[in-house]
């Protein structure tokens, strides 16, 4: 499988310096692998931790900036970061307010994430809190799994909590936010290949042509359910209803992010985010507020996934409020 | 025939682990590629090496050092769920373990369940799970069972090995209820869980070296 790196075993090396070389906006500690900004925010305000495998860019590195992320600390491809680099970066970016870590539902996230909190609580230097995301509709949340995934809805929560932590919102005021977000928020993605991952060379798994994966998370496994290849018009109907299942969206104005899992072009993006928006359309529901493109990816994964928030007026202006990132900019 | 295992046994345990998960990363990864999203032999090869280094370089004289050692390193270089796990069953192993140069069967029993305990509170996996722990658990159970029918450590060690490698080809037809291979359902059965692979490992490296 040709990739455009080194070597398998340098790629996060050798990809953290072309980071920072492409953002003067923000620095690497390159031995830790973090990622940080290069202005810290406001002594006082809550700052965010966040992080986990590569491979999903621009989340989480691409979302440290202003009214964002303070900090993301970056995993081998695909593999949780470790307690180390969290502790290091909370150390870092603490303004005395506090620092929020911001964790998908992965157990090897969620698993080293809490080993840096233990670390945190037994220094007892700086308060820090967990949100754990957990939004996709595609795994039933039961004792016999290990609950739903954290995706797409991820880049919305840094998005809405970053702006709240940037007006200077309290860590407890910060954390209540992101649960309500973490609660109204679904996603469904879909995938028209596997994803190759560097040190394996080839892909994860093989899809026929005429199939497609339903129900796939972040890091080129399998889905829930193979199915044959359908339209764009029914595969939209296959991610929307559901999370229309899943959440009463009522009339509130919601938030849709159409994002594709990196192999994916624009083109076909909007074109299934035309279907989204009639299927949506179609049931009542308000869309206040989109997002179309990549966001948070699998490597080289064809498919794309929906987000679905139920938002209102406070979320919407948190949403619009100015950010400053690599990955998402506006209203600076 | 040995009746206990030294620091220079224990490290050569580390070493033959190290090699097998090194010698099997492809097939590693070809599991993991199965349920899974194929770094557990990209991972557990580098936190190997990791603790090779860092163990030759800090030259430990007790196991209580030793396993801190190692799983403080395998906590902060291999990531994922087996980061934690393998970190904090060396961590629980060494704590039990003491500040002690060697162990006899007892010693080794007792670290190796204090080892499990750790993985469990981690991880909280329970039986046929599909985890690592279907391969762990077995394997200490017969570890026990040996030892308290009077067999010989490399014997009790060799019955352990065997029961890791029963579990581990136990867990192909389970469904995944823990992990990564639980968001597949149903179709993580009919693969072995790569976890319990890497386990079966380390008790082949142990039974190796009990032997040797």
């Amino acid at each position: 499988m040709k990739k455009l790196i080194n070597s398998p075993e340098s790629v996060l090396a050798d990809a953290l310096r072309g980071i920072e070389a492409a953002h003067p906006d923000q620095r690497v500690d390159h031995e830790n692998r973090v990622i940080y900004r290069a202005t810290p925010k406001e002594h006082g305000t809550v700052a965010l931790v966040s992080g986990g495998g590569s491979g999903h860019e621009p989340l989480h590195g691409g979302f440290v900036g202003f009214g964002m992320l303070d900090a993301a600390c970056a995993g081998e491809v695909f593999t949780s970061p470790t307690p180390d680099q969290m502790q290091a970066a909370t150390k870092e970016v603490d303004r005395g307010a506090g620092v929020l870590h911001i964790v998908k539902n992965y157990t090897g996230d969620v698993m080293n994430f809490e080993m840096a909190a233990e670390l945190a609580a037994m220094e007892a230097s700086v308060d820090v809190k967990t949100i754990v995301v957990n939004d996709d509709v595609a795994v039933q949340d039961s004792l016999y799994t290990a609950g739903r995934r954290g995706v797409g809805l991820t880049v919305l929560l840094e998005k809405i909590v970053g702006a709240a932590a940037e007006q200077g919102r309290s860590l407890d005021e910060v954390v209540a936010l992101a649960e309500k977000v973490n609660g109204d928020g679904r996603s469904m993605g879909m995938a028209l290949t596997s994803c190759t991952v560097p040190a394996a060379g080839k892909p994860t798994f093989d899809l026929p042509d005429d199939q497609m994966e339903i129900g796939i998370g972040i890091h080129g496994e399998p889905g829930r359910q193979r199915v044959p290849l359908a339209d764009a018009s029914h595969v939209a109907e296959q991610l929307v209803e559901p999370i229309l299942a899943d959440l009463d969206f009522g009339s509130a104005p919601t938030i849709v992010m159409l994002n594709g899992m990196g192999g994916t072009p624009l083109i076909e993006l909007y074109l299934m985010y035309g279907e989204v928006a009639r299927i949506l359309e179609k049931h009542g529901i308000t869309i206040a507020r989109n997002l179309v493109g990549n966001y948070i990816t699998s490597l080289d994964m064809a498919g794309c996934s929906v987000t679905v928030l139920r938002a209102d007026d406070e979320i919407v202006s948190l949403w619009d409020a100015p950010v400053e990132t690599p990955g998402l900019r506006w209203g600076r | 025939m040995s009746t206990t295992i030294s620091i220079d046994g224990f490290t050569a345990w580390l070493d033959a682990f190290r090699t097998r998960v090194t010698e099997n990363k492809a097939y590693l990864t070809e599991l993991d590629s199965a349920i899974g999203d194929a770094d557990h032999g990209s991972n557990m090869a580098r936190g190997m090496a990791a603790v090779m280094d860092k163990v030759g370089a800090a030259a430990p004289s007790t196991a209580d050092e030793l396993f801190k050692t190692v799983g403080m390193t395998l906590v902060t270089s291999v990531g994922g769920a087996s980061g934690p796990l393998y970190g904090t069953f060396f961590l629980r192993f060494g704590m039990t373990a003491g500040s002690v140069s060697e162990c006899d069967g007892a010693a080794l029993a007792a670290a190796l369940r204090a080892g499990l305990d750790g993985v469990v509170a981690r991880g909280k996996a329970e039986a046929n799970d599909k985890t690592m722990f279907d391969a762990m658990a077995p394997a200490i159970d017969a570890l026990d069972s040996a030892l308290a029918s009077g067999a010989s450590l490399a014997d009790a060690v060799a019955a352990a090995r065997d029961a890791a490698a029963a579990g581990r080809d136990a867990t192909e037809p389970l469904v995944a209820r823990k992990g990564r291979a639980s968001y597949l359902g149903d179709r993580s059965a009919g693969h072995l869980d790569p976890g319990a692979t890497s386990t079966a490992m380390l008790f082949d490296a142990l039974a190796e070296v009990i032997a040797a």
